[in-house]
């Protein structure tokens, strides 16, 4: 069997799986991003209990394995009557998980930001919240999204790992196939082949611009 | 089924969790042994004059950092046999984790040979010194500090990794909880063990490797004691 056979048979079910795959990224991406901030903000709060929640989380997502984080929430949780499905398991597992490892990016941003434009906040009479919302968030994301590109690829990879939840993913098509067709070459490689072409091509190519978008904003980019 | 978390199952299963926990050290050392190797054969593929080795060295590196570890696995541990190489799950882990993160550290390595000032190198054609003996006396023993942290978190990095290693049946910690789990039907303590096992052994390490990571800093003067 050639290997254009091999995708004649079986490339549109890799290609639903890579539909798959993408749908896990985008929605955990969207979750990690979003507790990252909250998290990154939390560490730096002044008051002592905020501050520790998000320190335990933060070290506690980050001192097991997301694996292991995984398989908890799907087959722990059920012991105390939440169910999940594979799908929303596999997001939320990622989207903690990451989401630790995103908040130690916010807390380096934020702290990189010019104790200045702090200082400038306070003399012109912000509010706190305007002081964060307008004034240090926007500086920080040229700071903080090339860490945040690289972590945003591992994440990518990360995903693979929700096949073994049995989300149907590139993964768990991938491996499917092979137990079928025993040709593990072809199967396994393709994989391989379509996880890189959506890190190089897709993903880090959008990474790159929102970083250039980012520096231009704040007028550091070359417009 | 009883519901809750209990405590005479947990101790019941713990002997043969330590006993998988001594496994997944075991692993997670000889693949770091491994990938400190791996590293520095990509790192010298990095450097050599010849063009066309760098460019292939660096797809390479990008190809393997940029795919999951997951599915290397499976590609190593399914397709070797299809070329006649028999190889037990272990050796296939080890090799696969070497490997993937040998171009990881291959960036440590590259990171700190860079941290090195340019000045040294300078200094050493200066006094005649031969690049053996530069390398030797002057520029690796100041680029190791720098590379320690680095080296640190990946050690880290692979021991959070290596449940991986059970969906190809190595007999590791999570292989032995999910076994456990299956044989009793209760998966509650053995993958709650699994987590505070790895927590204990692998914040503390995380957390001495921050401490290094700080004091690189201050020997650096990158920031104030």
């Amino acid at each position: 069997m050639s290997y254009f056979e091999f995708l004649a048979e079986h490339g549109t079910t890799l290609l639903l799986g890579t539909v798959t795959t993408i749908k896990v990224l985008i929605c955990s991406m969207i979750l990690y991003v979003i507790i990252s901030m909250i998290f990154g903000l939390m560490r730096l709060s002044k008051n002592l209990i905020i501050q520790g929640i998000a320190t335990v989380y933060i070290e506690f997502f980050r001192g097991t394995s997301l694996l292991v984080q995984l398989f908890w929430v799907y087959y722990v949780l059920p012991f105390f009557g939440i169910s999940l499905e594979a799908f929303v398991a596999g997001v939320v597992a990622l989207g903690l998980n990451f989401g630790a490892y995103g908040a130690e990016i916010v807390r380096g941003g934020i702290l990189a930001v010019p104790k200045g434009q702090w200082e400038a906040a306070h003399a012109l009479n912000f509010s706190p919240a305007k002081r964060i919302k307008r004034i240090i968030i926007p500086q920080i994301f040229p700071i903080i999204l090339p860490p945040a590109a690289n972590l945003t690829v591992e994440l990518l990879k990360a995903t693979a790992l929700v096949a073994l939840v049995t989300v149907v993913d590139l993964t768990f098509e991938a491996k499917q196939i092979n137990s079928i067709t025993w040709l593990s070459a072809q199967c396994f490689g393709t994989a391989l082949l379509i996880y890189y072409i959506m890190a190089r091509l897709a993903l880090v190519p959008f990474l790159r611009w929102l970083e250039v978008l980012a520096a231009k904003k704040v007028g550091r980019g070359n417009a | 089924m009883e519901m809750g978390f209990r405590w005479d199952f947990a101790y019941e299963i713990l002997p043969q969790m330590l006993w998988a926990t001594f496994n997944t050290i075991i692993a997670a050392g000889v693949g770091y042994a491994i990938a400190l190797v791996v590293g520095l054969f990509f790192l010298l593929g990095q450097r050599t004059p010849s063009k066309i080795i760098n460019g292939i060295n660096r797809e390479i590196v990008e190809f393997i950092r940029s795919t999951p570890l997951l599915i290397q696995l499976f590609f190593v541990y399914f397709v070797l046999p299809q070329f006649g190489i028999k190889l037990s799950a272990w050796v296939c882990g080890m090799i696969t984790i070497g490997l993937h993160f040998g171009t990881y550290l291959s960036e440590v390595y590259r990171g700190a040979l860079e941290g090195v000032s340019k000045t040294q190198w300078e200094a050493c054609r200066a006094l005649n010194f031969s690049t053996a003996y530069t390398y030797r006396k002057i520029v690796l023993p100041q680029a190791f500090p720098i590379a320690i942290p680095g080296m640190g978190n990946y050690l880290v990095g692979i021991f959070k990794d290596t449940p991986l290693l059970s969906t190809i049946g190595v007999a590791e910690l999570f292989h032995a909880a999910t076994a456990v789990g299956g044989y009793n039907y209760r998966y509650l303590e053995p993958y709650t063990m699994v987590g505070i096992i790895f927590l204990i052994l692998s914040v503390p390490a995380a957390m001495w490797v921050r401490k290094l990571e700080r004091r690189v800093n201050i020997a650096q003067g990158k920031i104030k004691q």
